[in-house]
């Protein structure tokens, strides 16, 4: 790999497990160092490998020197003797007090226990995807900004906010209790699922960065498995919802940046390592009681990776949406189970159905009536497409309407 | 809005369907509730087992909720509605309906306030 793209790959990877591992030891109350001194580390390193080459064992290089660095810090600071000291919970001897353990276990327990901790349910959820974002993903602030198309300011301001809240709450890094993962992990799956969807469905144009936050999710989610008490069911069902998703990445925009529709996407850009990965860990998921919303959206998103029209899968995604509904309801679902009937049972049923939605102001509720209607009642279609057409936010959206139009 | 009960009432408790008969009448029962549930006016729903229920009268034990009276409830959904009528409308769609002499029964669910 080259210099300049080494650093930059090794930052995604290495800065979080840094700041994960230096933050659990001086907790919250300091995580504004614990990121200066993974900064300086990078700072360092490009600095010195430009001089004199990158080291043979990059990582080791970089732990090695934040470790040093980390260490200086607590030597120099007498906030160690007064504050931190009291609250590290391994009491050590002397020699041990600036120690910074970079074990492998170490910094896994780190990054899933901060994981728990940025998903504290006192933060907002925006709050929560941005910081996971800085520290879990280690994007840049104007990668943050750019995700969110908003600036800087404003996402420096929200990260400012949230590190303040997780002192505020005293919210400690370390694995919740085996009473509370269940519903501490709801949280971290909702966020994990919003990153994933921040890159899936942006609008965004930049195609490198939302493939990046579909496949940091993934990561964060490969993470939560590979660890024993967070390796549950519904994490399973999530890992395979977001591969099964992810496999039609490539087809389903188009190569000027257009949305193709599930009906005209090309097979043949699908990615099926990631259809396998996603059946592996479906299957993974299918234990225990409990049925989460992800198992539901996970079998959904099976069916998906299945092209051919038969009543077979629309018949059973029509059943995934009417349970899926019970647990949850979301215009989008309701819409979906609207046209899995149609699929189904035909279509005159599915407008019955979609007239009781009464979605009045969801341009999405208005393209799939006027979908129903293609065929059935051409001017209706129209006229139905005409109002989605008028409630479409993007470009995108508004070139699908007008081809449906086009094509009455 | 208010919460209504719909309460679906079967004639005959005691008859014994075929699993293919049961299959097709817990598809079309998950076809009601999920467009009321499309609707966002899904709360809840409970169904009932007819298999080891009880009756329990004057102290004493019997099986199954029958008895003398063959009349007995399926199961119930809750429901958010504008009013008895919707909540009606809802109710007429549940295929508990379309077997003999079966019923259901739409009622309004107390607030915590309210005395009934």
């Amino acid at each position: 790999m080259a210099q300049q793209e080494l650093i930059p790959h090794l930052f995604r990877l290495e800065y979080r497990k840094i700041v994960s591992v230096l933050c659990r030891r001086f907790g919250f109350e300091q995580i504004e160092i614990a990121e200066d001194i993974a900064s300086d580390t990078f700072a360092t390193a490009a600095q010195t490998w430009g001089l004199n080459g990158a080291p043979a064992n990059p990582a080791a290089w970089l732990y090695a020197v934040a470790k040093n660095k980390a260490k200086n810090h607590l030597q120099r600071n007498t906030v160690f003797e007064t504050k931190v000291a009291p609250e590290v919970k391994h009491k050590t001897t002397e020699l041990h007090k600036y120690e910074i353990d970079l074990s492998p276990q170490n910094i896994t327990d780190s990054q899933l226990q901060m994981m728990f901790a940025i998903c504290h349910p006192s933060i907002p959820p925006e709050a929560q995807i941005g910081l996971s974002l800085r520290i879990l993903c280690g994007f840049g602030i104007d990668e943050i900004a750019d995700a969110f198309l908003t600036n800087k300011e404003t996402i420096n301001k929200r990260l400012f906010r949230a590190k303040e809240k997780l002192r505020e709450e005293h919210v400690k890094i370390e694995y919740p209790t085996p009473a509370e993962i269940d519903r501490r992990l709801e949280n971290v799956l909702t966020t994990i699922y919003l990153l994933f969807n921040e890159g899936y469905y942006s609008v965004h144009k930049n195609e490198v960065l939302r493939k990046d936050l579909c496949f940091e999710a993934i990561r964060l989610g490969e993470m939560l498995i590979g660890n024993k008490t967070t390796d549950k069911p519904q994490v399973n069902a999530l890992l395979s919802l977001m591969y099964f998703q992810a496999s039609r990445f490539d087809a389903r925009i188009s190569k000027n940046g257009e949305i193709v529709l599930y009906d005209d996407q090309d097979t043949r850009l699908w990615n099926y390592d990631m259809i396998t990965k996603g059946g592996y860990f479906l299957h993974r998921s299918a234990t225990g009681g409990s049925l989460s919303k992800y198992h539901l959206e996970a079998s959904i998103a099976y069916w998906s990776t299945r092209k051919e029209d038969t009543t077979e899968k629309w018949e059973n995604i029509l059943q995934l949406y009417n349970r899926y509904l019970q647990l949850e309801y979301s215009p989008i679902a309701a819409l979906n189970r609207t046209y899995a009937l149609a699929k189904a049972r035909g279509r005159q049923e599915a407008i019955i159905e979609a007239e009781k939605l009464k979605l009045e102001n969801n341009q999405f509720y208005f393209a799939l009536l006027g979908e129903l209607y293609t065929g059935i009642d051409t001017s209706r279609a129209k006229q139905h497409f005409k109002k989605a057409f008028s409630l479409a936010k993007t470009q995108a959206d508004k070139q699908v309407l007008q081809n449906k139009m086009d094509m009455l | 809005m208010e919460e209504y009960a719909l309460i679906m009432r079967h004639e005959d408790g005691t008859r014994i369907a075929s699993p293919e008969q049961m299959e097709i009448w817990m598809k079309m029962t998950m076809d009601w509730i999920g467009g009321i549930a499309a609707q966002n006016k899904f709360v809840s729903g409970t169904g009932l087992l007819f298999d080891d229920a009880k009756v329990i009268r004057h102290g004493m034990v019997t099986n199954g909720p029958f008895g003398e009276i063959k009349e007995t409830i399926g199961g119930l959904i809750v429901v958010k509605a504008e009013s008895v009528e919707e909540a009606v409308e809802f109710a007429k769609g549940c295929p508990v309906l379309g077997g003999d002499g079966n019923s259901m029964e739409v009622r309004r669910i107390a607030k915590r306030d309210e005395t009934h």
